[in-house]
């Protein structure tokens, strides 16, 4: 397929995937700001926290309030990271490949946006951020289904998976990084019921409190950090955002047969490879903060080389012009 | 809601006189009278807002708040006998036809200059002549795929052609979009009238493109746009989506040795045939255009030497200039031997000093358009103008009379439409724009798209100034509609 196509249809999905986890986040603390008011200092901190963008957010806000935390993430279009604006890249992405996608699924990303552009914010910012958490959970619920059933099982339908896949890993590990640094420091909370309600906001911000309970039913922390990193049963873990992504990466035309493997084969493999291997233990006695740390910028790794294995526009005057051949097989 | 409905001189598509439909319209006029006010009004706005989830949207800029808008979609479509059709389908084979070998002579033996039919300075002169293409063989000899004719109904009824889009017409996709609407909409008024199809046209533009590209039967194509920013790039994408083939900038493309390529995931592949939908200016600064970004270098020369098709071919704007317009039914006759079918408006050329003078006494009463201008630019509606948009006219006339022609106002034919303000019926003036593909044969689709101008009284159907779409119905011959 076409390198710009590709392109487009990974960012698309990974557009995607960035708005349902912002608003899985906001929406799991709003829940959370209810049940302790007193606490929300260091709790709004961490949504910031979690998109990396403090600078930007600091340059843009006075204060760390619910307000300017909430108005920020979901409806400023100066943000690039905010949900309204991923919406918007999503879309501005689909609309240059709806030659690719099926129309279901332009119909539905044109309509998710249309519908959240159209909700008018309060002072800057929403009345009611949950209506629109809602909106966005089920509008790209339907997508995802979309994307499962409307299209073929050809290379756009990898690309898609890889970003999506790549995207979700990222945001899994940065939720928990920045959760656990919040939560461990305070040594007599542990075991108290709001210790608890912490560890299942977390949770419950990936969307794993229940898929958690039926595997460990009580919350304990080591085993919060195992099922979000290493569970190969839960969709939003590590280990399978990373092994999904594989799958994709090896089925893909260009990668299946080549010998040697792409750097983007190498790269994510290793990581693969990493994960599937790892214990809690280990990831205790590194420090969860920089085995994350790690892991993100392996992360990043992967993307830089599928860019140069695929995405990346042909020079003309190019040599070894055959049709099928894999352009650079080391980038 | 079809009590305000006047019936005036001008030819009426649906009614004889206030209240008696046509004959043929009998049965739509039955189903139509069995849809309340309320309901219409509902279909009216789902259709809109169908439009907008669908994204057939173009961009206006300057606007940040609207920068999307849809082309306004009426519901009630606008009907055609099979005899007229077929009156009409007959009339644009055989000017295509002709027009086509027009073109290929102007870019070889020139007999048609040499033989004083048209003259040799009128066709040098035009903007669109491409001195580039002289010598130029078309794979099949074929030059122009794909045209889209803009017809229009005297008060007579007859159909007159008003001008010969042959470089890149648009407007395709709504014909498909409004369909699919309509049906929707009015599911057994539809069946009742036993509506010639249009769903094909993807497939025969497939075949189109497929005859004439060189790895015919196994060819890989594709449709090259713009990009996203340009106003016509949903049908861009329609058009890719329906026939299934890649959708292409030219940041995609790259010539090598004089072969056309794709950049893709698994590197170079080579493309063999391109429904370009950038104008000749752009599509290689190596040939025209040298600060075109959004064309391929090297293009040009891989399609002379044969090595990929472009639909349509570059330099076919020669014949859709207004002034070479009025020599259409000369090149007719001259190649095939055959009198016009479809008649032409009357027009008067301002490079002939007698027909200037004329047109700049009568500007008043006259519509003024330049040569090469399309979607309703460049253009004086005589009898609406001011007294400074006349001066500024006839200082353009006299300055470049090449660049002008003038027709008399033709009164355009009218046809019912929703008036959602008032949730009544109106009489609005419409044209019509058949698609005719030209491969193995000549196709066109049944109908094609009629264009409305839903301010009142105007004679203007460009969506840039206000006009709106509507569905076009061929109806079956007669006996062979479905029993009700």
């Amino acid at each position: 397929m076409l390198s710009r196509v590709a392109h487009a249809v990974y960012w698309m999905f990974r557009y995607l995937e960035r708005a349902q986890n912002i608003a899985r986040f906001v929406d799991s603390d709003i829940g959370l700001y209810l049940d302790d008011p007193k606490g929300q200092g260091n709790l709004w901190h961490s949504l910031i926290a979690a998109t990396g963008d403090h600078a930007l957010f600091e340059e843009r806000y006075d204060w760390y309030d619910r307000d300017s935390i909430l108005a920020f993430l979901t409806m400023d279009t100066e943000y690039a990271g905010s949900i309204i604006s991923s919406l918007a890249a999503a879309r501005e992405n689909a609309r240059s490949i709806r030659a690719t996608i099926s129309s279901e699924i332009w119909e539905a990303v044109n309509s998710l946006y249309l519908q959240v552009r159209s909700l008018k914010p309060v002072y800057g910012s929403l009345a009611d951020p949950n209506e629109l958490c809602k909106i966005v959970l089920s509008g790209s619920y339907l997508i995802t289904g979309l994307y499962y059933s409307t299209l073929n099982r050809g290379d756009p339908w990898h690309y898609a998976r890889i970003g999506m896949m790549l995207e979700r890993a990222d945001k899994t590990s940065r939720i928990l990084d920045v959760k656990y640094y919040i939560l461990l420091p305070d040594a007599k909370l542990v075991g108290t019921p709001y210790d608890n309600i912490q560890w299942a906001a977390l949770l419950k911000s990936v969307s794993a409190l229940e898929m958690y309970r039926k595997r460990y039913r009580r919350i304990a922390p080591p085993d919060v950090i195992g099922f979000l990193l290493f569970n190969r049963e839960f969709p939003r873990s590590i280990q399978h955002c990373v092994a999904r992504a594989f799958e994709s990466l090896t089925a893909i035309g260009g990668s299946a047969s080549a010998v040697p493997w792409l750097s983007a084969q190498r790269s994510l493999s290793r990581l693969k490879t990493e994960i599937d291997t790892g214990t809690v233990e280990e990831v205790l006695s590194i420090g969860m903060h920089q085995y994350l740390d790690t892991l993100q910028s392996r992360l990043n790794l992967v993307y830089s080389d599928l860019y140069s294995n695929f995405f990346e526009p042909h020079e003309r005057a190019q040599q070894g012009v055959t049709s099928g051949e894999t352009r650079s097989a080391d980038a | 809601m079809f009590d305000n409905y006047a019936v005036s001189d001008v030819w009426d598509e649906f009614f004889l006189e206030q209240g008696v439909p046509r004959r043929h319209l009998l049965g739509v006029w039955d189903d139509l009278q069995r849809i309340s006010e309320g309901e219409f009004r509902r279909l009216h706005a789902e259709a809109q807002r169908s439009l907008i989830r669908s994204g057939a949207t173009f961009l206006v800029y300057g606007n940040e708040e609207g920068t999307e808008k849809i082309i306004p979609f009426d519901l009630v479509p606008r009907i055609i006998t099979h005899q007229e059709w077929s009156h009409v389908e007959r009339g644009l084979r055989q000017r295509i036809m002709a027009l086509n070998l027009f073109i290929d002579d102007i870019y070889h033996d020139k007999k048609i200059l040499a033989d004083g039919v048209v003259p040799r300075e009128l066709v040098l002169s035009s903007k669109t002549y491409r001195q580039e293409c002289e010598g130029l063989n078309p794979p099949k000899g074929i030059w122009i795929h794909v045209t889209g004719t803009d017809l229009i109904r005297d008060t007579q009824g007859e159909f007159l052609v008003l001008e010969d889009n042959l470089r890149c017409p648009s407007g395709v996709s709504y014909v498909l979009e409004n369909r699919e609407l309509v049906k929707r909409a009015f599911p057994q008024m539809f069946e009742h009238a036993g509506v010639l199809p249009v769903e094909d046209y993807p497939d025969m533009l497939y075949d189109v493109m497929d005859y004439v590209s060189p790895g015919q039967g196994s060819s890989r194509l594709g449709v090259l746009t713009p990009g996203v920013f340009n106003s016509a790039y949903f049908e861009h994408s329609f058009l890719a989506r329906k026939m299934g083939v890649e959708l292409v900038e030219g940041q995609d493309l790259v010539v090598e040795d004089d072969v056309v390529y794709v950049s893709t995931t698994m590197g170079l592949q080579r493309i063999d045939g391109i429904y370009r939908r950038i104008d000749d200016d752009f599509l290689d600064p190596r040939v025209f255009r040298s600060d075109s970004v959004i064309g391929v270098p090297g293009l040009f020369e891989a399609y002379r030497r044969g090595n990929v098709a472009l639909v349509n071919a570059p330099g076919t704007g020669v014949a859709d200039d207004k002034a070479i317009y009025t020599y259409v039914p000369e090149i007719i006759r001259y190649y095939l031997g055959e009198e016009a079918i479809l008649a032409s408006v009357p027009t008067w050329r301002c490079d002939r000093p007698e027909e200037m003078s004329y047109v700049l006494e009568h500007l008043d009463s006259l519509v003024v358009k330049a040569v090469n201008e399309s979607g309703g630019y460049g253009m004086l509606m005589g009898h609406q103008s001011t007294a400074q948009e006349r001066a500024d006219f006839s200082e353009r006339i006299r300055a470049n009379p090449r660049n002008y022609i003038a027709q008399p106002v033709v009164e355009l034919s009218q046809a019912p439409t929703w008036l959602d303000g008032t949730g009544s019926f109106g009489g609005r003036r419409v044209d019509l724009r058949p698609y005719v593909l030209y491969g193995r044969e000549i196709n066109i689709i049944p109908g094609g798209l009629t264009r409305v101008a839903l301010r009142e009284g105007s004679l203007v159907v460009n969506s840039s100034q206000g006009g709106g779409t509507k569905d076009t119905w061929v109806l079956p011959p007669e006996g062979e509609a479905h029993a009700q």
